[in-house]
């Protein structure tokens, strides 16, 4: 499912004396099926925009096309309920959502209110509860006894159990440790792979979206400032950090070599990129030279 | 939703008024709203809004505050305007008459001054609120409980949790916008269908709250506790209340407004 912005204004609180603008003339699509990285500075409009995905935000002026749902400023809050089913937003820190007495009932809260039988709701529970990588002993325990990693799990696995066609992710991995962030973007890569997802991801981790995304979007004080591939948007360090973004650590360090003398014809992306590079430029002698050739 | 409550909201600005003591303005305010039953005419009252709109000028803060400060309130202020206007004891000339309905003359008047009354309380304490940041305020309640320190009141542990109360209020908006946008995503509506529906979806809204306050209240503590705090017996302070002239001139003004009110009054 594709989601396209025509136009978009947001302010908040219009006619107040509060009032702040946050988006300001977004014209932007995230194709069906893409994972697109939404990156900006802290402030940028990111969790603004990102809001717009599933109408709970309405834009001040302008369109968002979602499917084939047309939410205008004049769209009414009734009737958005199929559009929430359709895209399933991991809001930053979820773990702060959960309130039921079990886990399994936590995680089929969200189904249950598009109308998902109770039985069949909780079937889907211990489904999801497994593809997050919980065993099954979890769900009849409270979900406030858990861990924090766990806790997230079980948030994320209520947003999967509404079974989404875009899945959005607010900084999934936000203080996690290295390993759960590990798994956790490999889980997502994987349901993307297995179900179609079209993946939004937020994120301030540049390595996550070389590795990961396909699509870029880039913010800047409510502006999107350049949309592309990971390639695209990373080929020029001076202007991401004039934009105050950095760069993959695989990347970074390319430059650190470039500046010592070698060349890349593209700066790469991701550790198997750079050592294709590397063992190109190498001479063949490096590698515990069998071959003589280069005398 | 929660956004368009003006009142209760500081805006930083450097006027006279902002940088008055903030025991001067709370306590001023107090007086003030004693002061308004004082007024029992039109000159009195014409004094009195002179004064408060003097106040507001010198605050330099804008006049579309103080308007949207009294529109959350004005259904309150117009229904008890109007049970006065309709109900009060007859006086004066009788204009309508209707079983216990009556409308006089006396009964307008009142309902005049009774609307005077509320829109003068509301301006001023809109004013107190929008020029004292929260803390200075929680400074200040603390300095006027300090008395009560004679009968046994805890007034350090009071203003602490009235600092802290304070602070977080903010904080705890901020946690309920987003976890009513979790809730939404997941298909929860909010503020719709019959009474025992919407307090249904209260209670995915609620019981995180707590849960988080619980554990903020926690980590907080533990953090408190970790900086070296033993009560408040005996600390000292860094924000240190300093009255000052321009203080003692705003308290000879409300001197002087009391004179000129009792000697008009009829």
């Amino acid at each position: 499912m594709a989601i396209e912005f025509k136009q978009v204004d947001f302010t908040y609180q219009p006619g107040t004396p509060f009032e702040t603008k946050a988006l300001a003339d977004i014209n932007v699509t995230i194709p069906t099926g893409s994972y697109t990285a939404l990156i900006g500075h802290t402030g940028s409009g990111k969790s603004t925009l990102l809001q717009h995905l599933n109408a709970l935000l309405k834009p001040t002026s302008g369109t968002v096309l979602i499917g084939d749902r047309e939410i205008t400023p004049a769209t009414s809050n009734k009737d958005l309920k199929s559009l929430r089913r359709k895209v399933g937003i991991v809001f930053q820190f979820p773990e702060s959502q959960l309130f039921e007495e079990t886990v399994a009932k936590d995680i089929a809260f969200g189904p249950q209110n598009f109308g998902v039988s109770e039985a069949d709701a909780l079937k889907t529970a211990a489904d999801m509860l497994d593809l997050v990588g919980l065993p099954a002993t979890l769900l009849d325990r409270s979900p406030f006894d858990l861990s924090g990693g766990q806790m997230r799990r079980v948030a994320i696995a209520g947003v999967l159990a509404m079974q989404p066609q875009v899945l959005v992710l607010d900084e999934p991995t936000a203080g996690l440790d290295p390993q759960g962030r590990l798994d956790m973007m490999e889980m997502f890569a994987q349901l993307r792979h297995d179900q179609d997802l079209t993946v939004v991801l937020v994120t301030h981790q540049m390595d996550d979206v070389a590795n990961y995304a396909d699509h870029v979007i880039v913010m800047d004080q409510g502006r999107v400032v350049k949309t592309g591939t990971p390639r695209d948007v990373f080929q020029d360090p001076e202007w991401l950090l004039k934009h105050q973004l950095g760069l993959p650590k695989t990347t970074a360090f390319a430059r650190q070599l470039v500046q010592k003398g070698l060349h890349f014809d593209q700066l790469p992306l991701t550790e198997d990129e750079l050592a294709a590079d590397l063992v190109a430029q190498l001479p063949a002698s490096a590698f515990g030279g069998g071959s003589t050739d280069d005398e | 939703m929660m956004n368009k409550l003006i009142f209760g909201r500081y805006i930083p600005g450097d006027s006279l008024i902002h940088h008055m003591d903030p025991r001067a303005k709370l306590l001023l305010s107090f007086y003030f709203i004693g002061i308004i039953f004082i007024a029992n005419n039109w000159q009195t009252y014409i004094v009195l809004f002179a004064f408060t709109l003097l106040a507001i000028m010198l605050s330099g803060v804008k006049w579309s505050f103080f308007i949207n400060g009294v529109k959350p309130l004005i259904w309150l202020i117009l229904f008890t305007v109007l049970l006065q206007v309709l109900f009060s004891a007859s006086g004066g000339h009788v204009y309508f008459h209707w079983g216990i309905i009556t409308i006089s003359q006396l009964g307008l008047i009142n309902g005049v001054y009774i609307f005077c009354r509320f829109v003068l309380i509301i301006f001023m304490s809109t004013l107190l609120t929008l020029t004292t940041p929260p803390l200075e305020l929680s400074d200040a309640i603390e300095y006027i409980l300090m008395p009560l320190k004679a009968v046994k009141f805890p007034v350090y542990e009071v203003a602490l949790m009235l600092s802290i109360a304070l602070r977080f209020v903010p904080t705890l908006m901020d946690e309920t916008e987003k976890i009513m946008n979790a809730q939404r995503a997941r298909g929860v509506d909010f503020g719709e269908g019959n009474i025992f529906q919407q307090m249904r979806a209260i209670v995915p809204l609620l019981i995180p709250l707590f849960v988080s306050s619980f554990n903020r209240a926690e980590d907080l503590a533990t953090a408190m506790e970790a900086r070296g705090y033993q009560g408040g017996e005996g600390r000292s302070k860094f924000r240190i209340l300093k009255w000052q002239s321009r203080d003692t001139w705003a308290t000879l003004s409300f001197v002087a407004l009391t004179v000129v009110l009792v000697f008009l009054r009829g």
